[in-house]
């Protein structure tokens, strides 16, 4: 019977034999990756809308500039710097602050979603593996939502800057506030800050939030935090210590110390920057170990799992 | 060459017992229909064969381990697990952009073929589309792949008649060539049965006919008895006798056509009588219930 059909000018076998398609690894990664995107759209749309209101607020407030502008003018240097800088600093964090909520939520419904919807039968039916899977799912906070975070940013305070410079006009105190305000500087020292706290220093966050989206069949939010709270309440029992506690708070806080040098905010001037310390600090190995376990649990636990 | 092997195929959930020591082959060309009462183990079967869930025992599905190489197998195999599993947030050309960057064997072009016959629009989501449009959508993406093994588990469940006719007369028309492989499940059993060429019942995890369609035709003869016929028909011990219109229809497996001819007119039964022939005997002994075999 094979033979038959292989005797058949338009057989469908034979067009396989000649060009066997060969899709890289990187290819199915990269679609995988556009399918998280097409799915949650809040990826790129909370950002944007944060942006767009944030420029909004700030063109109304460019009424007062050339007051605020006469007003740094008598300040010191340094105070001067801190009032200009401040409405890009503030815009840079809220941008943030949006990302990682963003990020939080997608991990917790990325691999239970799939399964609600049943969807995870006809993503099986493809050659897709698990590993690509769940990798696909993980770089969406790791590497996406960093760089995006950072473009947006990037643009954002751009926009800021060419509209007052725009709206001054008079050429007053243009010269005060390019110089006062070092835009490539400012956007370095956010893309160190993305990539350190934000994919390295917390990778392991956002794995332990996959793990959980890929174990619990609802309510992935109360898993992800009751097993921590429950550790912290025994050991405060048992040995009335919270290390626990501790931990998870540096860990939440960016591990400050660790990528910057103690006392600055991450925001500030480059030479306030230890990527040595950083890279040097146990802190971050310990974290990305612990987050290749939880990503390693999650690829098996989603070879295991059927619609809920 | 064999498509599918399974020896001694066991699958629990707890205590119960879901797939107990199946033994099937399927060799290539062929149409089989997996057919079973709910909760017989049809789908923890067919799960098994796509990798979806672990099993005990020996299973070789083209020449490779489900369980642990589903993402390379999947080339080979296409499967409908259900109706209505494509995300709903999906478009179609998204769908197809998909497919096509990660399937090996997809065919866009054929896709687009079978979606043109289609009231479907590339730009509409798959929460906008009717069931049975769901089911042409995803029936276009499965028959534009060339895979050597296509599984559907009760591929139309809840669509209307002429969804499901439709469906399968594509699958034979547009699809079935001797070199692939089909395997189907479905509660419709009367609407494939001219589309299969080998069935196999399934009941509590065992399988309790596995024949070809000629076999069938062959071992299992239905006569309506004429009345007066009755008592020297049940004579020769039928496996299920049954009443339409006040006349008894008796079912026979093994027994020559001659010898029954003499009593009513014979005929070939349908697979959905000799189901509750078959699966109702089974069911009878095992629960005690009162029937004439």
């Amino acid at each position: 019977m094979n033979t038959e059909s292989n005797a058949m000018p338009e057989s469908p076998l034979e067009s396989q034999v000649i060009a066997p398609a060969v899709i890289s690894a990187s290819r199915r990664m990269y679609w995988s990756v556009r399918r998280e995107l097409w799915e949650s759209r809040s990826i790129y749309i909370a950002p944007l809308a944060v942006a767009a209101l944030i420029l909004v607020g700030f063109l109304i407030s460019t009424v007062h500039l050339p007051d605020k502008m006469r007003a740094a003018l008598a300040l010191n240097p340094l105070q001067q710097h801190a009032l200009i800088a401040q409405p890009y600093n503030f815009a840079a964090l809220l941008i943030m602050a949006t990302t990682f909520i963003v990020a939080v939520f997608y991990c917790l419904d990325a691999l239970q979603g799939e399964r609600r919807d049943r969807s995870i039968l006809f993503w099986k039916s493809l050659p897709v593996s698990d590993l690509t899977t769940v990798l696909s799912k993980a770089s969406i906070p790791l590497v996406v939502l960093p760089l995006l975070t950072f473009a947006i940013t990037v643009v954002t305070q751009f926009i800021m800057l060419l509209s007052t410079a725009v709206l001054l006009g008079s050429g007053l105190s243009i010269a005060a506030l390019w110089t006062q305000l070092p835009l490539f500087q400012m956007s370095l020292m956010l893309l160190y800050h993305l990539v350190t706290v934000h994919a390295l220093w917390y990778a392991p966050i956002y794995s332990w939030l996959l793990l959980v989206s890929g174990w619990s069949r609802r309510a992935a939010f109360l898993w992800a935090g009751l097993p921590l709270l429950a550790i912290g309440i025994v050991e405060k029992i048992a040995f009335n210590t919270s290390h626990f506690g501790a931990m998870l708070g540096n860990r939440m806080n960016g591990g400050a110390e660790a990528v910057t040098a103690p006392g600055s905010f991450p925001m500030d001037p480059m030479t306030h920057l230890t990527p040595g310390h950083f890279l040097s600090s146990p802190g971050l190995w310990i974290g990305l170990a612990i987050a290749a376990a939880l990503l390693a649990a999650a690829v098996r636990l989603r070879r295991y799992r059927e619609p809920i | 060459m064999t498509v599918i092997e399974a020896r001694g195929l066991r699958k629990t959930f707890g205590t119960t017992v879901a797939l107990d020591g199946v033994d099937l082959r399927v060799e290539e060309g062929r149409i089989l229909g997996l057919i079973g009462p709910n909760g017989a183990g049809k789908t923890t079967a067919l799960n098994a064969i796509l990798g979806l869930t672990p099993y005990q025992g020996e299973l070789n599905v083209l020449g490779r381990d489900p369980w642990t190489e589903r993402d390379q197998l999947m080339r080979d195999v296409s499967f409908i697990a259900d109706v209505a599993v494509l995300p709903r947030w999906v478009r179609v050309a998204q769908a197809l952009d998909y497919v096509a960057g990660v399937h090996p064997r997809f065919d866009r072009a054929k896709a687009e073929g079978f979606l043109a016959k289609t009231s479907i629009r590339h730009a509409s989501k798959v929460r906008e589309l009717s069931k049975g449009m769901v089911a042409q959508l995803h029936l276009a993406l499965v028959m534009a792949i060339d895979a050597k093994l296509l599984v559907l588990d009760e591929p139309t469940l809840g669509l209307d008649i002429l969804y499901r006719k439709q469906f399968y007369d594509s699958l034979l028309n547009d699809y079935f060539d001797r070199s692939r492989t089909i395997v189907v499940t479905t509660h419709q059993v009367e609407e494939i049965q001219h589309v299969l060429t080998d069935v196999m019942f399934i009941n509590r995890g065992r399988i309790v006919l596995d024949c070809s369609m000629e076999q069938l035709e062959s071992r299992y003869l239905e006569v309506m008895v004429h009345p007066e016929q009755v008592a020297a028909a049940r004579a020769l011990k039928p496996m299920h006798e049954r009443q339409v219109f006040g006349r008894s229809i008796l079912l026979f497996d093994h027994v020559d056509r001659h010898q029954l001819a003499a009593l009513g007119d014979v005929r070939t039964p349908g697979i959905a009588d000799l189901f509750v022939a078959v699966i109702g005997n089974q069911a009878g002994q095992g629960q005690g219930v009162l029937n004439e075999y």
